[in-house]
């Protein structure tokens, strides 16, 4: 047979057409093998168990596990089992990204849920970005981040401060105090809350950050008597939150006169410094273990039952539980041989849910999360009294600080 | 002048916690000469036995300080039999091992009892505030400032007029010419030892109400306590107290003027600068070598 020119074309042409069609199927059969074998589907969780920051993340891994066990319960997903792989970073962001890069690349994990701290995400970010997996955050957060390959579920600057600081303003008046730990996450807040303030003629009387860890506040006190200011707007974190009210309280001053509004007390730290120490002072927050709902009186009484009597849900492990359920809704809408992280990022731009907070989802353009907002007040029991529910669920805007950027699918995007 | 002295009774406050603290390593590290890393641990154990107490036995934080100092001091008067002294005069070796000692004791907590912030009750006739010299002061910080003050003389007088600190003292200054003179050194060591973990422990309790209790709690305590002793000047108990609040009103001062991250950074440099040119120490016990 001889060759023509047409002929030698034409077959080129549908050998390229073949080869087109088939090379990818060979790669997908390959990560098929690899994300979802034998009716598994592993992910990763990948918090503290150990280390200062412990105290908190250990009941995120407690709320993670908890959905992946009922997930599994009900017949997993189409039939597969999640399995998670956990690891425990230590605290130290060196760790979380050597242990990331190991779920990653060494265990084929799909995803992975993790982190607290906004240094432990920075440190695992370049290891998502790199293998382009996926990386599910519940914390809130500073903001100002627009990764591909990080679904946020924790509320950004404006989701906890829209409602919150007009309401402090015109309840108790325009002088903010405010004091958080020395690092990025209270700076970031700070910057947002004077944007605010600045709208409405309010005034900030000083900016004061501690060390992480700090335990000796009666300076700050001293500070806080000579300035007088109407407000305390605290995003002091951890051990120190503790020490902050226990040592507010025993210096006599009145939460009525001079409240502290802070943008992490749950809680978890509610339960630590006692209930006399915490009653009066208000939080913000998308969610309260004291919320009616019939979805959150599943999920508390779930958790209690799994993990203790005692144990309280608080806004972070509330969104470690509920973005489980958002990875399984987005992999249930994807065949098994398109499982791969990218996918699973696709698919999970738009999900919605019923959280035990209400209805929450998934923002296409940035992967935050549409959120309730709610402000509470601390009671001496140690739970909160919620005083004002948004009327509406509110749009993540991770760079609301910083009019000239926005997060969108391509990207972040300047306008000039 | 309000303002100054409000300051300085909260650098006195900041002081006597800084001196509880202290105290016990006043003992171990300035005595003894034990470079004790697992001091912070005592602290923490203290803290820990002040919420036992308090959840499992409904007994209130004063009720059970004299309980607490038993058990950490019984813990440490262990460590010391079963670790340290079969590392007699081995320095280096003596500092991993209380290091690990350290890092067992918070890894067993942790396991034990959980990694989670633990509550420990404001005794409640003292939750309020009074007032001293026309400024409001919380009634706990002028209790932990007495307490500071009398555990100081406790110790002074057990290191000064009793029999078992005259020997202490006789075996600090030549081990063998006081062995040879019938004391049971080591005897004298694991005593004095434990009584250091014990005032540790007392500490680690007395703070819990103000502070927060968790598993690593003792990592800030064990620095704070080797600067105020080694600015106080090595086996000088009453160096130690100069320097508690020495560092106290000026830790305070600069946070006051300044914030809580400079003082900190301030007060470490001018510990470095001043060790640099006197590195005995600020007061100086009079010792012949």
């Amino acid at each position: 047979m001889s060759i023509s020119r047409r002929t030698l074309l034409r077959n080129t042409a549908a050998l390229g057409a073949f080869a087109g069609a088939g090379l990818p199927h060979i790669w997908i059969k390959n990560a098929d093998l690899a994300y979802a074998g034998g009716g598994e589907i592993k992910v990763g969780v990948l918090f503290s168990l150990t280390g200062t920051t412990a105290i908190i993340e250990e009941s995120l891994n407690k709320a993670t596990l908890l959905a992946i066990e009922e997930i599994n319960a009900a017949g997993g997903i189409k039939g597969s089992k999640i399995v998670p792989i956990v690891e425990d970073p230590a605290s130290d962001p060196a760790t979380f990204s050597e242990k990331a890069r190991k779920l990653v690349v060494g265990d084929k994990c799909v995803s992975v849920f993790g982190s607290y701290t906004s240094a432990s995400r920075k440190a695992v970010l370049p290891v998502f970005e790199r293998q382009n997996n996926l990386y599910w955050y519940p914390t809130l957060y500073e903001g100002r981040e627009c990764s591909k390959n990080v679904i946020y579920t924790g509320a950004v600057p404006n989701q906890q401060q829209d409602e919150f600081v007009p309401w402090l303003v015109k309840k108790f008046g325009k002088k903010f105090y405010l004091i958080g730990s020395n690092y990025i996450y209270p700076k970031e807040e700070n910057n947002y809350c004077k944007k605010l303030l600045e709208k409405l003629g309010g005034e900030v009387v000083a900016e004061e950050y501690v060390p992480l860890g700090h335990s000796e506040f009666s300076s700050v006190i001293n500070k806080i008597r000579s300035t007088q200011p109407n407000v305390i707007f605290s995003t002091v974190v951890g051990d120190s939150v503790v020490a902050l009210h226990r040592q507010y309280k025993a210096a006599g001053l009145d939460p009525e006169k001079m409240p502290m509004a802070s943008l992490t007390t749950s809680e978890n730290e509610v339960a630590a410094m006692g209930g006399e120490a915490a009653a009066g002072h208000f939080t913000s927050a998308p969610y309260f273990m004291v919320h009616k709902s019939p979805e959150n009186e599943k999920f508390v009484e779930a958790y209690k039952k799994r993990w203790g009597a005692d144990k309280v849900t608080h806004f972070v492990s509330e969104a470690c539980y509920f973005q489980t359920y958002l990875f399984k809704q987005a992999v249930e809408k994807l065949a098994t041989s398109d499982l791969t992280p990218p996918n699973i990022r696709d698919a999970v731009k738009g999900q919605s849910m019923i959280a035990p907070q209400g209805k929450v989802e998934i923002e296409p353009e940035n992967l935050h999360t549409w959120l309730w907002p709610k402000i509470a007040q601390a009671k001496s029991n140690g739970q909160f009294e919620i005083l004002v529910e948004a009327k509406d669920w509110l749009k993540p805007v991770p760079y609301a600080a910083y009019p000239g950027q926005s997060c969108t699918e391509k990207g972040l995007v300047e306008k000039s | 002048m309000d303002q100054f002295i409000e300051q300085i009774v909260t650098g006195l406050s900041i002081g006597s916690i800084l001196l509880l603290v202290a105290l016990g390593l006043s003992i171990i590290y300035g005595s003894m000469g034990i470079i004790n890393l697992a001091h912070g641990e005592f602290v923490m154990l203290g803290a820990y036995a002040a919420w036992v107490f308090h959840t499992y036995l409904g007994l209130g934080l004063l009720a059970s300080l004299i309980p607490i100092f038993l058990v950490v001091a019984a813990f440490g008067w262990v460590i010391e039999r079963y670790v340290l002294s079969l590392l007699n005069n081995r320095p280096l070796d003596t500092i991993l091992a209380t290091w690990g000692v350290g890092i067992m004791l918070q890894q067993a907590v942790r396991l034990s009892v959980g990694s989670e912030l633990r509550y420990v009750q404001l005794p409640p006739a003292l939750s309020d505030s009074m007032d001293v010299f026309g400024i409001p002061v919380s009634s706990y910080r002028v209790f932990l400032f007495v307490v500071s003050i009398a555990l100081f003389g406790a110790t002074w007088l057990l290191m000064n007029r009793t029999p078992v600190g005259m020997k202490l003292r006789a075996i600090i200054q030549d081990r063998s010419v006081a062995a040879s003179f019938g004391i049971n050194a080591k005897r004298v060591y694991a005593l004095t030892f434990a009584y250091g973990a014990g005032l540790a422990g007392l500490a680690g309790a007395l703070v819990s109400p103000l502070k927060s209790v968790s598993p690593d709690m003792g990592t800030g305590y064990v620095v704070d306590a080797f600067m105020v002793v080694v600015l106080g000047g090595v086996q000088s108990l009453a160096g130690t107290v100069a320097s508690a609040f020495i560092l106290g009103e000026l830790s305070g001062g600069i946070a006051f003027l300044q914030n809580d991250t400079v003082a900190k950074a301030i007060v470490l440099l001018a510990i470095v600068v001043l060790i640099r040119f006197r590195p005995e120490g600020l007061f100086t016990a009079r010792v012949r070598a």
